[in-house]
């Protein structure tokens, strides 16, 4: 099975290099049958990324540790569920899952383009085979996923308890749909530039993929942010790490430029701007790609001494400089047909909207490579902390929300003062009554935290606005009933009123982050069954431990060999609010010098947070017992003296005993953070809008169907 | 005023705006930023009040807990200079002895306090360059 892998592999590389060398062929000397062979072998790539995928997988599932990587990152007590999802937690999994998302994603925008824009076509086949092709030879000649050792060992070393985690299984998926997403803009738009087709055409064969790159990316972040929440025992969604900030940039980037293309597609403007940033998108994906593999910047995430900086950074100069070559020698085409007529219309606050996103993606690059900055420039390493990225995108975020409540209903060109008071009126008196309110109710004075809610109402008011008038225009047509007419409204205007979705969704997250951050309470400490403590409102005790042994009644189904955990009682007033049970998980580990019993604990310990979610607020809890205590030393080491390694499971039992009849104290950390469930509902609200925006709208399949029987009749009616 | 000379205006004052804001970023980052630093260079550059990112190993045997406080060794990647900290706040779950960790610090009197919750704790287990697999076969 993994010699076929490996053939695949080779395959696959031979596959994408006549491929690029067809299509250039083909575009170059107007040789049609090359440049459609060139897209094939785009197709032909997935099928033979397919099928080295599938053998992977399998290799995961039927626990062959033959395969290195599968030795390295499953095992048998691994639950089945992860060893699906352990495929993608190597290097070489995670590059082979790359490359076939790529193959995957470049065959379905190749194949809708299959009509239009040969000449760009090709070349986008030409740059999209090339990034398949560098994936591929990483796998070929740095890091292949079918290396295999003989004989194979009997057990794996696991996967990593900290990815045992139900998403797992979405999120890198998710990620790299967006990271390989990104590439297909910046393909086309090489294209467009290497075959000097600049019009607007391009831009509207990427929209849909731009838009999808946008979608996963966000998605994928937000599954991160959630992972880190309730997977990381430390209460967080958001640490301005160097492997989160690489996943964000390109998706602000990739932000700014779903505004400005429409400014291309109504006014002809901005293609300098337009072009760039969609090659500063796809190339700002591979380099979050690169920085998880490099080990170049200190993160909880990318680590190990991993060897594929050279390849990458030869690859990124390339892009960049590329670009650069491109953007400038193709600049005369690249001119305005328009110029900005009015400081106040909505070309003018896109534009400001697009200054605030690279704004704020230049901070966040400048924050996550300042250690190599300053090595650079003053030959010391340092690193800039949270506080920093805070005082830069916290005001950023305000004007953005802001923006995205004036975006959506200013005037095109030039917006009047009638106009602006027709639009603005009722969503700034909004806002203002949410100031009101707020100050009036006694909210704790953070200001940051109080001019983001006010944002927040202006944008829902402006939206709400919106929909309202557009909805009361079509009852007044065609005498519908309000939720019928809403629907046909939506159906009717996907793009714009998906659109709007999003940027309720986006008010709602950002409200959320504010809120949570802002009014948070935690506390650590140690407690001894029976004490209890105050976090904000309510009062946490600690009522008794608990413990589970064995894989097999492990409550949170992640293969932890004993658990240890708490029953927790939540009041609030002396009201019950909720019985909560975080836990710490102990994990097998191979190293034999931990002895019989200890290496079946000696693996990483991992929390097991508990927490009761709600619209209002989010208690959060999680553990960290204390198993070191001299009690449960001696029983470790009697096991290891006496037990051989097939009955040193009984050992496990004597612990979890002693641990329930002799509780030692056990560190808490507890938090109460309000409104943070606003986060993943405000994400869910996005991803929904984002649908709407992205389905094909009824009309446009229909046009497209119509022209192609037309077309048909044409045909016959010569042929006659 | 003509609309071309209008133009250049606002572009002159767009740009220039975003110089200072940019000269700002990046006058503030090297200000507020902390140096990365070993425990062998941690004790001959260290001065009190400022804060440094100490990156180096657990020393074995060095990890207890008294109460909410977490004290641990770090020491130099081969061994050497050992620096004992008090630290406070989140601990990661990798965090063991012998791992390295980050930690941002700070010299108070003799003494070296870890800041709260800055302890991040480098991951062994991801992306690691020599599987056990391989070592169990040479």
């Amino acid at each position: 099975m993994a010699g076929l892998g490996r053939l695949c592999l080779l395959l696959a590389l031979a596959v994408c290099a006549y491929g690029i060398g067809a299509s250039l062929y083909g575009v170059r000397r107007g040789r049609v049958e090359f440049s459609e062979s060139g897209r094939r072998s785009v197709y032909a790539l997935a099928g033979i990324l397919t099928v080295a995928f599938v053998i992977l997988e399998i290799a995961f599932l039927r626990n062959d540790f033959a395969f290195n990587t599968v030795a390295d990152t499953s095992s048998r007590t691994t639950p089945a569920f992860y060893r699906a999802a352990a495929v993608w937690s190597s290097q070489e999994g995670s590059l082979l899952l790359w490359a076939w998302l790529l193959s995957l994603w470049a065959s379905l925008a190749l194949f809708l383009t299959r009509k239009r824009m040969r000449d760009v076509a090709a070349y986008a086949t030409a740059i999209l085979l090339g990034f398949g092709g560098f994936f591929v030879s990483l796998m070929v000649f740095y890091a292949t996923p079918f290396a295999t050792t003989r004989p194979a060992p009997a057990e794996g070393v696991g996967l990593d308890p900290l990815l045992r985690f139900p998403t797992m299984m979405i999120h890198p998926p998710m990620l790299y749909s967006g990271y390989t997403l990104c590439t297909i803009p910046l393909a086309f738009g090489m294209g467009a530039l290497l075959a000097r087709r600049v019009d607007a055409e391009w831009i509207r064969a990427i929209r849909r993929f731009a838009f999808a790159a946008w979608l996963f990316l966000g998605i994928g972040i937000l599954l991160g942010a959630r992972w880190s929440y309730s997977e990381l025992g430390w209460g967080g969604y958001w640490g301005w790490d160097a492997v989160e900030n690489a996943s964000l940039m390109p998706w602000l980037t990739g932000t700014a430029f779903l505004h400005s293309l429409m400014i291309q597609e109504k006014r002809g403007m901005l293609k300098v701007w337009n072009v760039s940033l969609v090659l500063a998108t796809g190339t700002l994906a591979i380099m979050g790609t690169f920085l998880v593999r490099s080990g170049i910047l200190n993160s909880i995430h990318a680590f190990g001494g991993a060897t594929l900086g050279v390849p990458f950074v030869t690859l990124i100069g390339v892009l960049i400089a590329g670009s650069i070559y491109l953007v400038v020698s193709r600049r005369d085409m690249l001119r305005s047909e328009h110029r900005l007529d009015s400081l106040l219309s909505r070309e003018s606050i896109f534009l400001a909207n697009n200054l605030v996103l690279v704004g704020l993606c230049f901070v966040i690059f400048w924050g996550t490579y300042f250690p190599l900055i300053s090595k650079a420039l003053t030959g010391q390493e340092a690193s800039v902390g949270p506080p920093w990225f805070d005082r830069y995108t916290v005001p950023l975020a305000l004007v953005l929300v802001l923006l995205s409540g004036i975006g959506p209903v200013i005037a095109w060109r030039r917006a009047t003062l009638a106009n602006a008071r027709r639009n603005f009126l009722a969503p700034v008196l909004v806002a203002l009554l949410t100031l009101a309110v707020l100050l009036a109710s006694g909210v704790q004075q953070k200001p940051f935290a109080i001019a983001m809610f006010c944002c927040g109402a202006f944008v829902f008011a402006s939206i709400g606005q919106e929909f309202f008038r557009g909805v009361r225009a079509r009852r007044a047509m065609a005498n519908e009933a309000a939720p019928v007419a809403l629907l046909a409204l939506v159906r009717r205007n996907r793009r714009r009123y998906g659109g709007y979705i999003v940027h309720i969704g986006i008010a709602v997250l950002f409200i959320g982050v504010a809120a949570s951050s802002s009014f948070q309470h935690a506390s650590e400490l140690g407690l001894s069954p029976g004490q209890s403590t105050r976090v904000g409102a309510y009062t946490v005790r600690y009522v008794r431990p608990t413990a589970t042994v064995t894989p097999k009644y492990d409550a949170a189904h992640t293969g932890s060999t004993l658990s240890l955990g708490a029953v927790l009682d939540v009041t609030k007033h002396g009201h019950h609010v909720a019985t909560l049970l975080p836990s710490e998980g102990y994990y097998a580990s191979q190293e034999a010098s931990q002895g019989s019993v200890g290496s079946l604990i000696g693996g990483q310990p991992v929390s097991h947070v508990a927490l009761d979610g709600g619209v209002t607020r989010d208690v959060w809890t999680a553990i960290e017992p204390d198993i070191e205590t001299p009690a449960l030393q001696r029983i470790v080491k009697i096991g290891n003296r006496t037990l051989p390694p097939e009955d040193a499971v009984v050992a496990i039992g004597y612990l979890a005993r002693a641990y329930l009849q002799h509780p030692p104290q056990a560190q808490f950390h507890f938090i109460v953070s309000p409104l943070v469930m606003w986060i993943w509902i405000g994400g869910l609200i996005v991803f929904g809008g984002g649908l709407i925006a992205i389905w094909p709208a009824p009309s446009a399949v229909r046009r497209r169907v119509s022209m192609r029987s037309r077309a048909r009749a044409a045909h016959g009616l010569a042929r006659a | 005023m003509n609309p071309a000379r209008k133009r250049t205006v606002r572009l002159v004052v767009a740009l220039s705006a975003a110089v200072v804001l940019a000269s700002a970023l990046i006058y503030t980052s090297f200000s507020a930023a902390s140096p990365a630093l070993s425990p062998t260079q941690l004790v001959h550059e260290a001065q009190p009040g400022r804060s440094y990112q100490l990156t180096g190993t657990v020393v074995q045997g060095s990890v207890h807990r008294e109460g909410a406080v977490l004290h641990f060794g770090v020491e130099d990647r081969v061994g050497g200079t050992t620096i004992p900290l008090d630290y406070t706040g989140t601990v990661p779950d990798p965090f063991r002895e012998g791992r390295e960790v980050i930690v941002t610090v700070e010299k108070q009197g003799d003494q070296f306090v870890g800041e709260r919750d800055s302890l991040i704790t480098k991951c062994p287990s991801k992306y690691k360059t020599a599987p056990p697999s391989e070592k169990q076969n040479s």
